[in-house]
């Protein structure tokens, strides 16, 4: 009580102080190079592609609301690139998050070596993928060492980066680059959690799966969050991989938004690469909202 | 009533005595499983970290093969991409762990006799150093706006930066594209640079982390005197020295994997950096293919051996996002 009074009355005292307006405005100073940029280089020119997106062309300016959507909507690649993106998402980010729990638990175990084990699963997100695509295509080729191992369990050969199975290749390669950034992510979560109330919880005789399902899994509710929204973002670098793999048209299913966005560039039409970056925004967000109601209906009575 | 008491404390302790080896014998069933637990967990990270590390480690032991070597056990995998009908193709891919012959042919040909690789990584070297260098320095400065005198407004303009940090890069990069135009910076390194400079994502950590400073550490130092250029410079700065080593990292890698900004803002390429330049290696120049990719990998794991506890503390501070 007194020390809020005293900060109550330290801010009426110092609020009109020429003293603090000076700070204020110095502060301010300090922020104007990195909003000015931001301003600059990424709120502006996105008021302009939205802008751009709603226009019949730059030049003449006419209006003409969805139309460039429902062009862009009605691209047959486009939509296969829609398709592609939100199918591999789908699998790859609840994978990615449920595969690094996993790992983060399992190092939270008490094994030895956990240190040396950390560095092992992390060692994917420091190399180039340039640098491992060499190895990626030597390990998927037709003849390579997949399919012999495949073989050896008596499968068929499978011409992994030319068929529908290129999409599970890419979501192992995904998953492999990116399960260690969640897995720093969960073990921070992890033990982060009060030691007392798993304590409680023993006594009262819960199950580890009760302690799992109730008290750990909602402490890192906001972490999954965090997780999940991580991956889905990186999950859209991907392309990368596919596109170190095999170039500009890779096989119909590894068609991903971005090379849309890339062949759509060669044409410099504006119009349509506009409304595909507002509409891929859009639903981003709206994605990421569902996302942050949702934990926040499942953590709300949880402090932390 | 002697006797009974004796009695009843004989039965007593015959009851504590059976009581004590149940809960041992509790203990030792507890004891064993956690002991399976343990290696079963132990056995499972192990046979993830060898999956995790066979790439790498792949990458680097062909890199010492010889150039013959190479196109004799993947010139299939390759030729497809090129007309190098030259060469001996097997018919078989063999994935070899270790090299018949250990042979520093590869690195000798990348180091001394074409210098368009390391052209290349200069150009990686060239778009990456800036870009962390500045990012820092510009969201030093954000950062601190941000923590300082905190109201209505900045806590505006904060959201905003973190919805665009949370956008994909397919979203900013069609602005970025109109940007470097208008500049005419396009085909320019100033194309990728002033974007990765501006990027709210360094300004997003180091704010957190800023915000965690007790505000009285500052308000002391003003009742001493200092301004503002004194408490950043003094104050916040030190503190943050470990973040800003955990961010540098943490841009680093983002910028040295970069393959979508070359692509599209830099036409040239000349200019491209070694990580788009590797995938157009062509079927006759495979032999030297995984030394330059081992080439590649090097600082970031120099960087990584150096700094994993920073980089670790950086990736936690990333987490909790509502914070």
């Amino acid at each position: 009580m007194h020390f809020y009074m005293k900060r109550k009355e330290r801010k009426k005292k110092t609020g009109s102080s020429p003293r603090t307006r000076r700070g204020k405005l110095v502060s301010a100073g300090y922020l104007l190079p990195s909003a000015v940029g931001v301003l600059l280089f990424f709120v502006l020119p996105f008021m302009i592609v939205i802008y751009y997106s709603v226009v019949d062309n730059p030049i003449s300016g006419q209006f003409v609301f969805l139309d460039n959507f429902i062009m862009v909507f009605n691209n047959s690649a486009f939509r296969q690139a829609a398709v592609n993106t939100l199918t591999f998402s789908a699998v790859a980010v609840p994978l990615a998050v449920v595969l690094s729990l996993f790992l983060a638990m399992m190092l939270e175990s008490k094994i030895p070596f956990k240190s040396q084990f950390r560095t092992f699963f992390l060692s994917p997100m420091m190399v180039p993928i340039a640098s491992v695509v060499l190895i990626w295509q030597v390990l998927f080729h037709y003849n390579g060492m997949m399919n012999e191992v495949m073989g050896f369990f008596g499968a068929d050969k499978v011409d992994w980066l030319n068929s529908s199975y290129a999409q599970v290749v890419i979501v192992v390669l995904f998953l492999w680059k990116n399960l260690g950034y969640n897995m720093i992510l969960f073990m921070a979560a992890l033990s982060s959690i009060p030691k007392d109330i798993i304590e409680v919880a023993v006594l009262e005789s819960a199950k580890p799966n009760q302690i799992f399902m109730h008290i750990k899994l909602r402490y890192m509710s906001s972490t999954i969050l965090f997780v999940t929204i991580m991956s889905l973002i990186n999950s859209f670098k991907v392309f990368r991989e596919i596109y170190l793999l095999k170039g500009e048209y890779p096989y119909p299913t590894m068609y991903m938004l971005q090379h849309f966005m890339n062949n759509t560039f060669g044409r410099l039409d504006y119009q349509k690469m506009s409304a595909a970056a507002i509409m891929m925004a859009v639903v981003m967000v709206i994605i990421i909202g569902i996302l942050f109601l949702t934990e926040n209906y499942f953590g709300k009575d949880v402090e932390g | 009533m002697k006797q009974g008491s004796d009695k009843n404390s004989s039965s007593a302790n015959t009851a504590l005595e059976q009581w004590r080896k149940q809960v041992l014998r509790k203990k030792k069933i507890k004891n064993a499983r956690t002991l399976v637990r343990i290696s079963l967990a132990t056995m499972a990270a192990a046979v993830f970290a060898v999956l995790f590390l066979m790439p790498i480690v792949l990458t680097i032991t062909n890199s010492f093969m010889s150039a013959s070597e190479i196109s004799a056990n993947y010139g299939q995998v390759f030729a497809t991409t090129d007309s190098g009908g030259k060469m001996y193709i097997s018919e078989k891919v063999n994935l070899k762990f270790i090299p018949d012959m250990v042979s520093f042919s590869q690195y000798i040909t990348v180091l001394l006799k074409s210098p368009e690789y390391l052209l290349k990584f200069w150009n990686s070297v060239i778009l990456v150093v800036p870009i962390v260098g500045f990012q820092l320095l510009v969201a030093a400065g954000a950062a601190f706006g941000f923590t300082r005198y905190r109201g209505r407004v900045k806590e505006m303009i904060f959201f905003i930066y973190i919805i665009l940090m949370l956008m994909p890069y397919q979203v900013t990069l069609v602005p970025n594209y109109l940007v470097s135009k208008w500049l005419h910076v396009l085909d320019t390194n100033w194309a990728i640079w002033l974007p990765g400079i501006f990027s709210p994502f360094a300004v997003y950590l180091l704010t957190k982390y800023m915000r965690r400073i007790p505000v009285s550490m500052m308000e002391a130092a003003q009742i001493d005197g200092a301004g503002e250029w004194q408490i950043f410079r003094k104050i916040c700065m030190p503190l943050c020295k470990g973040a800003m080593c955990s961010i540098a990292i943490l841009i680093f890698i983002d910028y040295w994997n970069m393959v979508e900004q070359p692509l599209i803002l830099l036409s040239d390429a000349e200019k491209h950096p070694l990580s788009v330049f590797l995938s157009k290696i062509n079927a006759g120049e495979i032999g030297l293919a995984f030394a330059v990719a081992t080439i590649y990998m090097v600082p970031p794991i120099l960087v990584f051996l150096y700094g994993e506890d920073y980089l670790v503390e950086g990736i936690t501070y990333q987490g909790g996002i509502k914070g």
